[in-house]
């Protein structure tokens, strides 16, 4: 199903991102409390007349942040997934299998703790840390030795990193069963009930991350050539992987501080973008964006009714629906080269 | 061979050869383990003597003395030691079972899916003044049956023209990544009271472990241990690899199953009781294949011998180092686990 054509790419996109319109409405229109599509007109348009109504004030104060927040989470940690996936050539990479996503939970937990008066712009900088710290040393294990660790085996490290990640986590919250309260659907990975305040603090670095994204595709595309060939198509290696890293870091991290651990959206969206894109990445992280936001809200609606009056964490969701992609490609299986 | 000593029965029914340098081995980390035991039982938040430690365990210690050891720390030493072996065993048989040293209980989602169950247990029959509507010695089976199904459940996903270990782990993680949010998901159903609860568990910690857990992870751990090591030949000849596993006269997958489901008892049984501790499964194999070499007659008790002194260990280290908190054993584990685990990335790939 891969789109050749240049201009069928663009309409392509197009379509995507009018099946994003349609998910983000859906969003906010299904729900525990009954909402109909009039209802969001007048509070797009003529809020002033209606303040009193009850359905009114959730759509302002929930149900909007809440797609909002999901659509940029979703946007991040798919484009996340991409950059990873292409920086160290495996098909498995992402956030939450590599740890990143351990770390960045592991900073933002101990802060919860040690310093509860933080303000949200200094979580984000905590969560920003930790996924630093994470891929930090995810990375030098990859790099260590003559020639590094094969794919696979930066995964098992990756796995290994995300288990001590949580473990100590689990450790931290052991000791404080207050904290475990106020963090345990959080740690979970949910969209729910989190105000856009929460969102504003990484707004700016998701923005910039994004257009970052964009700007570096092209030596992307350079890079998974693989590094001999890139080097001498004249490649700045070592700057485009540095700048990668940073935008990995500012959108996981990012990710993290507003949503929490939210796993296998990166992992999954790439395959379906590059399956639409192929491997021409100016064009596979727009649409892997795209992708991962809807992916997540429609994550987040099946989260509100599956047991329905209560809801589950997003992050529960995107496991359910992530985990079979991920055993498809464990069985798929690739040479171990 | 002279290092070796054959012990035969009369009508040479049984025979067994023992390697001496095993032997010493083995007696070795008895020691190791005995003083550690008395140890773990003299530190605490009030310091006993071993020695009074040795004369309360014979019966002529003091009645405080006695009321301390007896009640509060024997049990939780000895579930610390069951655990700790059953792990390591559960470990040693997997590592065999698909020729890689990578594998562990643990990593394969074995645990997380022992863990699924008992967080659903808990959410399912408390009633609203938050106690169990069941009897808590329902527990184990509820880890035990979790553990078996993920371990069938990753074994036959993995299953494609044979078992490729790599692919097995790669599976192993991804399904324990998906059992992780169940346990999650179950927490959130349950109150917070059983979610704190849960969470202990689930990170690993022999804290407050009674006689009446000791009564039932000793028999199943023991159990199964001495079956695993009745058929430690299997495991031997599995180790070799298909096909010349098969011209020995092996029946390889009629074997795999049975060592699956030894695999996944041990796991699941010390689940239960102990929760998650992470690693151990990895690291005691390792550390016994070091001293004895891979034949799993020596390698299996060694094991379980280094396995029980490591959980131990870190429970120790977990209520003194930070006094008065207690930090659960499984916390340490994961903390020199998780570096060795990455050092055995490097080594097994030179290797290759």
């Amino acid at each position: 199903m891969e789109i050749k054509t240049t201009k069928m790419k663009g309409w392509g996109f197009v379509a995507a991102i009018l099946v994003l319109c349609l998910a983000t409405m859906g969003s906010i229109v299904l729900g525990y409390t009954e909402v109909r599509l009039h209802h969001l007109y007048e509070v797009l348009f003529h809020f002033e007349h209606f303040k009193e109504s009850n359905t009114h004030i959730i759509i302002l104060e929930a149900r909007i942040p809440r797609a909002l927040i999901a659509i940029c989470v979703g946007a991040s940690l798919a484009i996340a997934g991409v950059l990873m996936q292409a920086l160290t050539r495996n098909p498995l990479a992402s956030p939450s299998i590599f740890g990143i996503n351990a770390g960045a939970s592991l900073f933002i937990v101990a802060v919860v703790i040690y310093i509860p008066s933080i303000s949200l712009q200094g979580m984000t900088w905590v969560s920003f840390a930790g996924a630093a710290a994470a891929s930090l040393i995810v990375y030098t294990i990859g790099g260590l030795g003559r020639e590094g660790l094969t794919p696979l085996r930066l995964t098992l490290a990756g796995a290994a990193i995300a288990a001590l990640f949580s473990s100590l986590t689990q450790g931290l919250l052991v000791l404080n069963e207050k904290a475990l309260d106020e963090v345990l659907f959080w740690l979970a990975g949910s969209v729910q009930g989190r105000g856009l305040q929460y969102l504003y603090p990484v707004l700016p670095y998701f923005i910039g991350a994004w257009a970052g994204s964009l700007l570096i595709s092209r030596h992307i595309n350079i890079l998974i050539m693989g590094e001999d060939i890139a080097q001498s198509l004249g490649g700045r290696i070592a700057v485009i992987k540095a700048i990668a890293g940073i935008l990995i870091v500012g959108l996981a991290g990012g990710a993290v501080a507003v949503a929490g651990p939210i796993v296998f959206i990166g992992i999954v969206v790439p395959h379906f973008a590059r399956a639409i894109a192929g491997q021409d990445h100016r064009w596979v992280i727009p649409y892997s964006g795209v992708l991962g936001a809807v992916l997540l809200l429609l994550a987040d609606i099946s989260a509100r009714f599956i047991i329905m009056p209560e809801e589950v964490p997003v992050g529960v969701m995107t496991a359910i629906i992530g985990t079979p992609f991920f055993v498809y490609l464990a069985r798929k299986g690739w040479k171990e080269s | 061979m002279s290092k070796n000593k054959v012990f035969r029965t009369k009508n040479d029914r049984f025979s067994f050869m023992f390697d001496q340098k095993s032997i010493f081995n083995i007696v070795f980390m008895t020691c190791v383990l005995l003083v550690l035991f008395l140890v773990s039982a003299s530190i605490g938040e009030s310091f006993i003597h071993p020695l009074q430690v040795m004369k309360t365990l014979f019966g002529h210690g003091e009645p405080g003395d006695q009321l301390i050891i007896e009640t509060l720390r024997m049990p939780r030493l000895l579930v610390a030691l069951f655990a700790g072996a059953g792990l390591a065993i559960s470990g040693a048989i997997l590592q065999g079972m698909i020729k890689n040293p990578l594998a562990s209980p643990d990593i394969i989602g074995i645990t997380g899916g022992a863990g699924v169950t008992v967080v659903l247990f808990l959410a399912l029959f408390s009633n609203d003044n938050h106690s169990l509507i069941v009897s808590v010695q329902w527990m184990p089976l509820a880890a035990f049956l979790g553990a078996v199904a993920l371990g069938f459940i990753v074994y036959f996903l993995s299953y494609k023209n044979g078992i490729s270990p790599i692919r097995l782990i790669l599976i192993g993680i991804g399904l324990s990544t998906l059992t992780q949010a169940l346990t999650t998901m179950f927490m959130m159903l349950g109150p917070i009271h059983r979610a704190a609860q849960a969470n202990l568990w689930l990170t690993g910690s022999v804290n407050g472990a009674s006689w009446t857990d000791v009564q039932l992870i000793a028999p199943v751990i023991i159990l199964l241990f001495l079956l695993t090591l009745v058929s430690f030949r299997k495991v031997n000849a599995q180790t070799l690899g298909g096909e010349l596993a098969l011209s020995i006269g092996a029946h390889l997958q009629r074997d795999r199953i049975l060592m699956l489901i030894l695999c996944t008892g041990l796991a699941g049984t010390t689940v239960a009781f102990a929760g998650g501790i992470g690693f151990v499964g990895l690291m005691a194999p390792h550390m016994a294949r070091r001293l004895v070499g891979s034949s799993y007659g020596a390698l299996i008790p060694l094991s379980a011998l280094i396995g029980a002194i490591l959980v131990m260990g870190a429970d120790l280290l977990g209520r003194t180092a930070f006094s008065p908190h207690e930090v659960p054993a499984g916390v340490f584990t994961a903390t020199i686990g998780a570096p060795y685990f990455i050092y055995l990335l490097y080594k097994s790939k030179n290797r290759s």
